[in-house]
């Protein structure tokens, strides 16, 4: 037994060494060598591996499948709050310009596609349900002076489902019982037991993530995270990178720290222009006739 | 110490392996002739289809359909190592014992636990979501609107 905990130590060290990724293939790496060392029989290998694959289920062990209605969901709980902005044209409009964004992102492709809705609320607010459906409301749409302002707004948003910040709000623990039971492959359906027990983890998590995103907020780290995707996404779109400032600055002028809304959820505009112009992001206003012409004929008419 | 560091790095390397089968991880994927969502469509997938492998450039793989042969690029994140198995019982399943080998489509949270959960949360409507996923904008108008932009050169 205590060559178990050894072993066990040294995966745990290992990974506190690396800094890094699973912990399923790094013991499965070093149970794999105490075999071939004769220091573990397979059979006490195999035990080590099958534990630490039930204790270490987190947000990448969700298909993109499970995001998506994962992401549904969360969008659904949203819109209980809001009310959709009912526009077709602005929701089109909005649409193709982050459509189009998201072709330029590190990950254009989820499972349902990345989809847009304007909220008829003035908060300045943008939630970012996991797989790529995105809400915005009109009055962080008030903030944009340009579609490269818009741009930057949905890019922002862009890079939350991208680097997958949603499902990182999820507690730890909260998937391991529910996806452990899922991985068993002769599950051909659930029983009332398994659907009640993955239904219970299934809210927890949609809790969880629902409660970061109208509530509490991302972390200021996650936050500048997508600032800096919104960036590496509009300059190879062809935006305008410095519009997410120019933008930022625009949010300011509106900003009331008191109230509910993005002032409960993100960083001061202030702190996210200083840590942009830290790294050689300058304000600009610049954009091109024909997106002055298409923003204004369809913000325009919000 | 040293060797466990490296055998780390190594574990963690290779998604992308020049002749290795990859599963497509979205509803509906594109192969098409380059590189970008710009080029034409040479064919399309589908969730769970088993592509071969070629070159990568800039985050693109170029593969092969099995069993059709179309060939053609699509984007990596499109793409898992694992092989997605559409119904359980079946061989896939059964020799691919590891959910890091296998992922079972339509498991986990899925439309039958959507639907547990609407019974339990009787006030969350889905319509409008629904109405979000119909707004898809075809490719040839997103193509368009981003040239009329001056964008995605």
């Amino acid at each position: 037994m205590k060559r178990l905990y050894v072993m066990m130590a040294g995966a745990a060290l290992v990974v506190a060494l690396a800094g890094c990724e699973t912990m399923n293939q790094i013991t499965e790496g070093v149970t794999g060598i105490a075999v071939a060392t004769g220091q573990l029989s397979e059979e006490e290998a195999g035990s080590i591996n099958r534990t630490t694959r039930a204790v270490t289920k987190t947000f990448e062990d969700i298909t993109p499948e499970q995001e998506y209605y994962i992401g549904r969901t969360v969008a659904a709980t949203v819109l209980m709050g809001y009310r959709p902005l009912e526009n077709g044209v602005l929701n089109n409009y909005v649409n193709r310009v982050g459509q189009s964004l998201a072709q330029f992102s590190s990950r254009p492709e989820t499972f349902g596609g990345y989809r847009f809705l304007v909220l008829d609320s003035d908060e300045i607010n943008a939630f970012a349900a996991p797989g790529g459906l995105v809400l915005v409301t009109r009055g962080l749409l008030a903030c944009c002076e340009t579609e490269d302002e818009l741009a930057a707004v949905l890019a922002h948003e862009i890079g939350h489902v991208e680097k997958q910040h949603g499902l990182r709000a999820i507690k730890t623990g909260r998937l391991s019982t529910a996806l452990s039971t899922l991985a068993v492959e002769s599950m051909k359906t659930m029983g009332s037991a398994e659907l009640a027990e993955v239904t219970k983890a299934f809210d927890e998590s949609i809790h969880d993530i629902s409660g970061t995103l109208m509530n509490s907020g991302y972390s200021r780290k996650l936050e500048f995270e997508a600032d800096l995707c919104a960036v590496d996404i509009l300059r190879a779109a062809g935006y305008t990178p410095g519009a997410l400032v120019a933008m930022l600055e625009n949010m300011d002028k509106r900003w009331e720290p008191a109230r509910l809304d993005f002032a409960a959820t993100h960083p001061p505009p202030a702190d996210r222009i200083k840590e942009l112009k830290r790294r050689g992001v300058e304000t600009s206003k610049d954009t091109k006739p024909e997106r002055s012409r298409r923003f204004r004929a369809a913000v325009g008419a919000r | 110490m040293k060797m466990k560091l490296a055998i780390c790095a190594g574990l963690l390397a290779a998604t992308w392996t020049w002749g290795a089968e990859m599963s497509v991880q979205v509803r509906e994927g594109q192969l098409r002739n380059r590189a970008s969502f710009l080029g034409a469509v040479n064919g399309t997938v589908t969730y769970g289809d088993r592509v071969t492998v070629g070159q990568k450039q800039a985050g693109w793989i170029e593969v092969v359909r099995s069993p059709s042969g179309v060939t053609g690029w699509i984007h990596e994140s499109a793409l898992t190592p694992k092989r997605i198995v559409l119904s359980s019982g079946t061989d896939d399943a059964r020799i691919g014992a590891s959910g890091e080998e296998v992922a079972l489509a339509g498991k986990g949270f899925n439309k039958e636990v959507e639907a547990e959960y609407k019974k339990q949360n009787a006030k969350l409507d889905y319509a409008w979501v629904e109405c979000m996923l119909n707004f898809k904008i075809p490719e040839k108008e997103l193509a368009e609107f981003l040239k009329q932009g001056g964008l995605g050169k």
